[in-house]
């Protein structure tokens, strides 16, 4: 089997290890890392479960290989709360507005909504439904997802204005 | 749901790339990965050895040069969809990747890969044809370039030989004022089109066609373009008589293609509307100003 040996930092932890060539992004993490907040539903690219921050970029981990990512920085659903632990604003409105019923799809709709609002801390509601378009969930009828994404904007726009005001 | 095991290349230059290709048995280039990962973990595809170029820096950027603008075989789809340079001069791009999968996959997806992947239903070949681009080959004997035209041998085939490698497309920007239109009837967001539609005109002050060009995808196996319509609109007034000429060209085309979902006459049928949508978006566009400024 070919290995290869690769170096990779997963919210903010350096990792190296030797991996299989065909050894897919999320099924390292997974089962090298033992990260199985990453979930894997079709393996082909087309529900979203398994999207990853892979330099700040939304990807899907399972149509990436392992060591591709090799010398990158990738967040998972695992490095998304706040260092002391606290839910994220995203996360806190998920909690609050029932955005999730099952927690299948949730990890990648927060990966992918989390690039979303670094960009756009006003998106319309077209722009967060466009966001998710890749991310399949069965449960809430996307609603709530939306709503809360909406509501964590407006609080990180709260945030942000005594802050801009300092700076000038 | 796991590829087949294979053995990984990360070529850092393209002489590197090509040698590999001439020396290795049954090799696969990896691009975006956005097609041929879900190929491989379903088990279509079983190459022996996978050529990644995503660590090859000469294939990615895009530039104006020589009056053409020129974009790596790399650059990925979200980097083309946001780039300045593009939403200046071919607009209809940015609006075309609007309907390209979803953000995750134009992260990763390149504009090489799509047209070297070439699905019929794809949307990127279809504006390169519009946008009449180019394709740069490299290969032993050197650089080749083939036009989108000829660019699809068969089915999902381009027409570039075993031993070459993509490294860009250049197309040159049609002239200030175009009006443009990328139109598609999909089952969601996202998905691959059943039939798209690309158009580009120029229109002068007396509203008379003097540039035009159509081209359709999801009919047939490469971007189909309506020429003879084409031909016959330069000089006529942008109006719905113009519209019906080149609609009406839409009947005779042979050939449409089907599947188990969707037959050759819807496929016909959903071009003859669709067709008829761009073009109007287009004229309406043509020679207003307004409009460069209010995508993306």
């Amino acid at each position: 089997m070919d290995k290869i040996h690769i170096k990779v930092s997963v919210n903010h932890q350096m990792y190296e290890k030797d991996v299989d060539s065909r050894c897919t992004l999320g099924d390292f993490l997974r089962n090298d890392l033992g990260l199985t907040g990453t979930h894997y539903g079709c393996e082909h690219g087309v529900c979203g479960a398994c999207t990853v921050l892979l330099n700040s970029k939304s990807v899907r981990s399972c149509l990436l290989l392992a060591v591709q990512a090799n010398g990158s920085e990738i967040t998972t659903i695992e490095g998304l709360a706040n260092d002391d632990g606290t839910l994220s604003e995203l996360q806190q409105a998920f909690t609050e507005c029932h955005a999730l019923q099952c927690g299948f799809c949730t990890p990648g709709m927060l990966t992918t909504l989390t690039e979303l609002l670094s960009e756009n801390l006003s998106p319309t509601e077209a722009q967060v439904k466009s966001a998710i378009s890749g991310n399949l969930c069965r449960c809430t009828g996307y609603q709530p997802i939306v709503d809360a994404t909406i509501l964590a904007a407006s609080r990180l726009r709260d945030k942000s204005i005594p802050s801009a005001a300092i700076k000038q | 749901m796991k590829p087949a095991p294979f053995k990984y290349h990360a070529p850092t230059s393209v002489g590197e790339a090509l040698q590999l290709l001439a020396k290795l048995e049954n090799p696969k280039i990896l691009a975006g990965g956005q097609s041929l990962m879900p190929m491989m973990n379903f088990r279509f595809m079983m190459p022996s050895h996978i050529i990644d170029l995503n660590q090859i820096d000469e294939l990615y950027g895009i530039e104006l040069r020589d009056q053409s603008i020129h974009i790596g075989a790399m650059t990925r789809q979200h980097d083309i969809q946001t780039s300045d340079l593009v939403k200046k001069f071919a607009p209809i791009i940015p609006d075309a990747y609007d309907l390209v999968s979803h953000r995750q996959i134009r992260n990763r997806g390149t504009l090489g890969g799509s047209l070297c992947h070439l699905d019929p239903s794809s949307e990127q070949p279809c504006f390169i044809s519009a946008l009449d681009g180019e394709i740069e080959v490299m290969g032993p004997n050197g650089r080749r370039s083939i036009p989108i035209g000829e660019w699809t041998s068969t089915y999902m085939t381009p027409a570039m030989n075993d031993d070459e490698l993509m490294i860009g497309t250049s197309f040159k920007p049609w002239p200030d004022g175009h009006g443009w239109a990328f139109l598609e009837y999909s089952r969601r967001h996202g998905d691959y089109a059943i039939v798209g539609v690309a158009v580009l005109s120029n229109i002068n002050e007396k509203r008379e066609i003097t540039k035009i060009s159509i081209s359709i995808c999801g009919i047939s196996f490469a971007p189909y373009r309506l020429k003879d319509a084409e031909t016959n609109l330069i000089g006529m007034v942008a109006d719905q008589h113009a519209i019906e000429i080149a609609i009406k060209s839409i009947d005779s085309i042979e050939d449409v293609m089907e599947d188990a979902h969707n037959s050759s006459e819807y496929r016909r049928h959903l071009a003859k509307v669709y067709t008829r949508r761009a073009i109007e978006l287009a004229f309406q566009r043509a020679n207003n100003h307004n409009y460069g400024q209010n995508t993306h």
